[in-house]
């Protein structure tokens, strides 16, 4: 990819555009290689991309999204966050949680209890819900990106359905809920303060240690480069 | 980390975009195609350079949410019973109690997440398809700002869900004090499922275009 001008990306302007009487003409010719363009997911406009220098971002010109990151050995970071994290969740899924005192009464909570909480009628849709949202969607996410990245990594051609692995990791992003659970954790333990002494088990940190890896790796995601490395290994 | 920022947002003229130039971009990878592909050569989505049907599916969505809505008020989120009493409490009588017992800070987190960000949902999410629908140009600013707080954080209003779902997997101790979810528990998490869903169907282009057909 060829930068022009004196910046990496820029948009592209009507220079481009011809028109003839009041009319829109589509002036494939006047365009740089299609190659050498991006589009903005959200507003659609177009900018010619370029190479960026490292540790630099590039915005959409007209609605401001970040089209374009570049980091140092992003995609091995990305890599080694999203195993770290792997490993966390399977910790933070079955090690006590919380635990509660009250009453010479005692009950330990792993984040499976939490989820097993709706077993009857109606609230069982409700539970596999709940565990979709805070363990097995982080999960597969986290699993999807390792299978599509690794290759990569190491420089190896890409494994097969690779890049339908990255799409379902990046289609599920909202999905991933793991950071509410952890804020929805706080209020439940300021709730019950008041009725019984509440300790805080190891799975609390791991779990918070997921959240916090798991933002560390997607702000270093830059689904431009990570889609063209994956085309071109595939190739 | 250095930024490249080109000119102030959503005030730059003049600019292209992919349908404008008689291509069609992707929206996963922002690969630009010409007009009749129809899948993207580096990431294998389909393309589409508009969604047409985007609008149907925004209010088809909405509406289930809303109405969902309705019972996740209307029921008990959280039932507790401890020796001396059993009690059921709602969204609002929960913010209530919590303000009772002097947690203010807990009690604005759980109504804002609770009340505040469905409701400016739904106002955000009408707000953003009726003036795309009629290509307002007057709405600009207030459409980009609406679709921003629709797209991050509609999600947190499962807060709610997960206090319940943690409260009653916590709190079993037999007699002394037992805390099951209510039926409302379910009907907000579908709420919310749905106001995702109504949000994800918005095809943000739509937006950009009206203001540019505005001029
Ligand atoms: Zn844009
Ligand atoms: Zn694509």
């Amino acid at each position: 990819m060829k930068g022009g001008g004196p910046w990496p990306i820029y948009g592209l302007k009507r220079i481009y555009r011809a028109s003839s009487k009041g009319q829109t003409l589509p002036l494939q010719h006047a365009l740089p290689p299609l190659d050498d363009l991006v589009a903005c997911p959200q507003c659609d406009t177009l900018h010619h991309a370029g190479n960026l220098p490292d540790n630099a971002r590039a915005h959409c010109q007209r609605c401001g999204i970040v089209l374009m990151t570049s980091q140092p050995a992003a995609m091995a970071r990305i890599l080694s966050l999203a195993l770290t994290a792997f490993i966390m969740m399977i910790a933070a899924v079955s090690f006590p949680f919380l635990t509660l005192d009250a009453g010479g009464l005692h009950n330990a909570t792993s984040v499976i209890d939490a989820v097993l909480a709706f077993n009857e009628g109606l609230a069982i849709p409700l539970a596999i819900a709940v565990a979709f949202f805070i363990m097995v969607i982080p999960l597969i996410r986290l699993a999807a990106l390792i299978y599509a990245l690794g290759p990569l990594v190491r420089e190896a051609p890409a494994r097969p359905g690779a890049r339908k692995a990255f799409g379902l990791a990046e289609r599920l992003r909202p999905w991933s809920m793991a950071e509410i659970f952890i804020v929805g954790v706080t209020v439940a333990l300021i709730k019950v303060a008041g009725l019984a002494a509440v300790t805080i088990g190891p799975a609390f940190w791991a779990f918070a240690g997921v959240v916090i890896i798991t933002v560390l790796k997607d702000q270093l995601i830059c689904r431009y480069s990570i889609w063209e490395a994956l085309e071109q290994s595939a190739a | 980390m250095q930024v490249f920022d080109l000119g102030s947002t959503g005030t730059v003229s003049g600019l292209i975009t992919a349908r404008e130039a008689g291509l069609v971009a992707c929206q996963r990878c922002g690969q630009v195609h010409r007009q009749d592909a129809s899948y993207c050569k580096r990431c294998d989505g389909a393309l589409q350079s508009r969604d047409t049907e985007s609008l149907q599916k925004v209010w088809a969505w909405l509406i289930a949410g809303m109405i969902a809505y309705i019972p996740a008020n209307v029921y008990p989120m959280l039932l507790t019973s401890t020796l001396v009493e059993r009690s059921e409490s709602t969204i609002i009588g929960g913010v209530w109690e919590l303000i009772h017992h002097g947690s203010i800070g807990i009690a604005i987190i759980v109504f804002v997440a609770s009340v505040m960000i469905p409701m400016g949902k739904f106002v955000a999410i009408i707000y953003l398809a009726v003036t795309v629908q009629q290509r307002s140009g007057a709405h600009q600013h207030g459409r980009h700002k609406a679709y921003e707080i629709v797209e991050f954080i509609g999600r947190w209003s499962m807060i709610d869900v997960f206090v319940v779902a943690i409260l009653s997997a916590l709190v079993q101790l037999n007699t002394i004090a037992t805390i099951n979810p209510g039926i409302a528990a379910v009907s907000f998490a579908l709420s919310v499922i749905f106001t995702m869903l109504s949000a994800q169907s918005f095809d943000a282009r739509l937006i950009w275009d009206a203001d540019r057909t505005a001029g």
